[in-house]
């Protein structure tokens, strides 16, 4: 089956890795960029830098009104006017250390803190040292056998000691939606605050903050499509109204004497120094981009890529899935071959794979794996790009096997 | 300095490599050829991190010439390290430490494989190798 992208021309850097001989499977690491973001990001540094917030000039002026007209994108992009507000970070990595330092004084020790198995090491390490720090118990939901969080599980395990849910929409290394709406509705029973990593949710469908209803969203821009050394953080106004200040410096601040200071509220107040300027309002220019695109086209683009993946990857021998992967990407094993020899042979035949623990270690261990072999899509690749992987995988398994 | 023989042996093969499926099966059976550690010596003192594989090394300075002896569980990388050990061993102390191991890999038409984004772990070994020789 031919599978064309009707958007592949749109992102430059597809052709030129093709020229390398390069086909790019490794989207749910990070994505290639579109022409558009190229001409925005051009625009500024060729028209004026300027710091945001800052100056009275024009320049900073128009820096200041690029810059918040992302943000003013964003809300829109994830239906969040009405609830909360959009803070920048230096990425989704920042932006959840932010909700980990910024929300510790709301916990006392006892307390629980619930994440799920799956979480990447970003959703993992900063509640687990926020645990240490403040002598909580981190909880950690089980998954069945499909890689989905067990809703009966967490119905158990998530009690009036629960002070925080924080689980991802959609796993990196599983590539299976998670049941949010039944777990946060579990978390909000017991009054929890609720977190949501979206650093892979985010990159397939619109997602309705507002609808969904958690307290915290966190995404990273350059999965996105976007620049990267950006993250967003959604807060809903009163979720952020508990958040103290984390970082301290330039422009978070309301007055400042020598021996103390007040600070200002979000989102500003979490925005402390010269923020990514360049990388934000390069943002708003991909989200102009992709708003363009029929959605429905798309997800149906990536769903019959995916499909054909699946197919193609379970007609062949001695190979294993794991879990049941539902979209955007597929990890799985060769029986007999050890991952590091395939990607390998991956590699040397222009395949750009992930291989090893994907950045959720304990996951791969509870399959007993040291690691997997990681196949991830974008709205940009189509059949040809399978085509040439399997063809790869074929050969490299020739050699192994 | 003049190679020892069984480098000279690698870059006779390897030289002459045309494509990567070529060179992919040199690298597994110079890795088959490499002799199989004692299972006690693949313990977590002799293991190598910052490899996607398991890799193990060991040395030795038998009468003033160094004896590395080392595997994985995964083959290529075992290939890549049997040859890091055709080059190595049976040197004296001081010639080890002259010896160019990056520029080796490369006469072997192999550099690639000690770019910093690889995760092979062939960096890891280059370095376990340099702190053991310390």
């Amino acid at each position: 089956m031919l599978l064309p992208s009707p958007w592949r021309a749109d992102f430059p850097a597809i052709a030129a890795m093709q020229r390398q001989d390069q086909t790019y499977l490794d989207n749910a690491a990070t994505t290639q960029k579109p022409q558009a973001l190229l001409d925005a990001l051009q625009h500024y540094y060729a028209n004026g830098a300027a710091n945001v917030h800052r100056a009275q000039h024009l320049p900073g002026a128009h820096a200041t009104q690029a810059f918040e007209n992302t943000r003013k994108k964003v809300t829109q992009w994830l239906n969040a006017s009405d609830c909360g507000q959009i803070v920048f970070t230096h990425g989704a990595t920042s932006a959840l250390n932010l909700l980990a330092y910024g929300l510790e004084h709301q916990f006392t020790q006892g307390d629980e803190i619930v994440i799920s198995a799956l979480e990447h090491h970003a959703n993992l390490l900063p509640w687990q040292q926020l645990a240490k720090r403040k002598k909580l118990t981190l909880v950690v939901l089980p998954l069945d056998a499909d890689g989905v969080i067990d809703l009966d599980a967490a119905a158990r395990l998530i009690t009036p000691r629960t002070r925080l849910l924080a689980v991802s929409q959609l796993s990196n290394v599983l590539g299976v939606w998670q049941p949010l709406p039944e777990l946060l509705a579990l978390a909000k029973a017991q009054n929890a605050l609720t977190v949501v990593d979206g650093a892979q949710g985010i990159v397939h469908g619109r997602h309705d903050v507002n609808a969904l209803g958690c307290d915290f969203y966190v995404f990273s821009s350059h999965k996105l499509y976007g620049p990267d050394g950006l993250g967003v953080l959604f807060g809903r106004h009163a979720a952020l109204a508990r958040l103290q200040h984390w970082q301290f410096g330039g422009e978070m601040v309301q007055d400042a004497d020598y021996q103390s200071a007040t600070f200002r509220p979000a989102p500003l107040g979490f925005e402390a120094g010269t923020p990514p300027i360049a990388s934000v309002i390069g943002l708003g220019a991909t989200l102009s981009y992709l708003s363009t695109l029929d959605q429905a086209a798309v997800e149906a683009h990536e769903a019959a890529l995916h499909s054909l993946l699946i197919d193609g990857l379970t007609q062949r021998q001695g190979v294993r899935l794991l879990g049941s992967p539902q979209l955007a990407l597929v990890s799985f094993v060769v029986d007999g071959v050890h991952n590091a020899d395939l990607a390998h042979l991956l590699t040397e035949q222009g395949i750009a794979v992930r291989a090893g623990h994907h950045c959720a270690m304990p996951l791969l261990k509870s399959f007993g794996l040291a690691g997997a072999i990681r196949v991830s899509l974008a709205l940009y690749n189509d059949s040809d790009d399978l085509q040439r992987f399997f063809e790869a995988l074929d050969q490299a398994l020739e050699l192994l096997q | 300095m003049t190679l020892p023989a069984d480098a000279q042996a690698a870059l006779d093969s390897f030289e002459h490599c045309t494509g990567w499926e070529q060179r992919a099966r040199l690298l597994m059976q110079w890795g088959q050829r490499l002799p199989e550690l004692d299972l006690a010596d693949k313990n977590e003192a002799n293991r190598v991190h910052g490899c996607e594989s398991q890799v193990w090394l060991l040395g030795e300075l038998r009468d003033g010439h160094w004896q590395f002896a080392a595997s994985s569980d995964a083959r290529l990388i075992r290939g890549l390290v049997a040859l890091l050990l055709a080059r190595v061993n049976g040197l004296s102390g001081e010639q080890l430490q002259q010896v160019d191991l990056p520029e080796w890999f490369n006469q072997l038409g192999l550099s690639r494989q000690l770019s910093p984004s690889r995760s092979n772990g062939l960096n890891a070994v280059l370095q376990r190798m340099r702190e053991l020789a310390g």
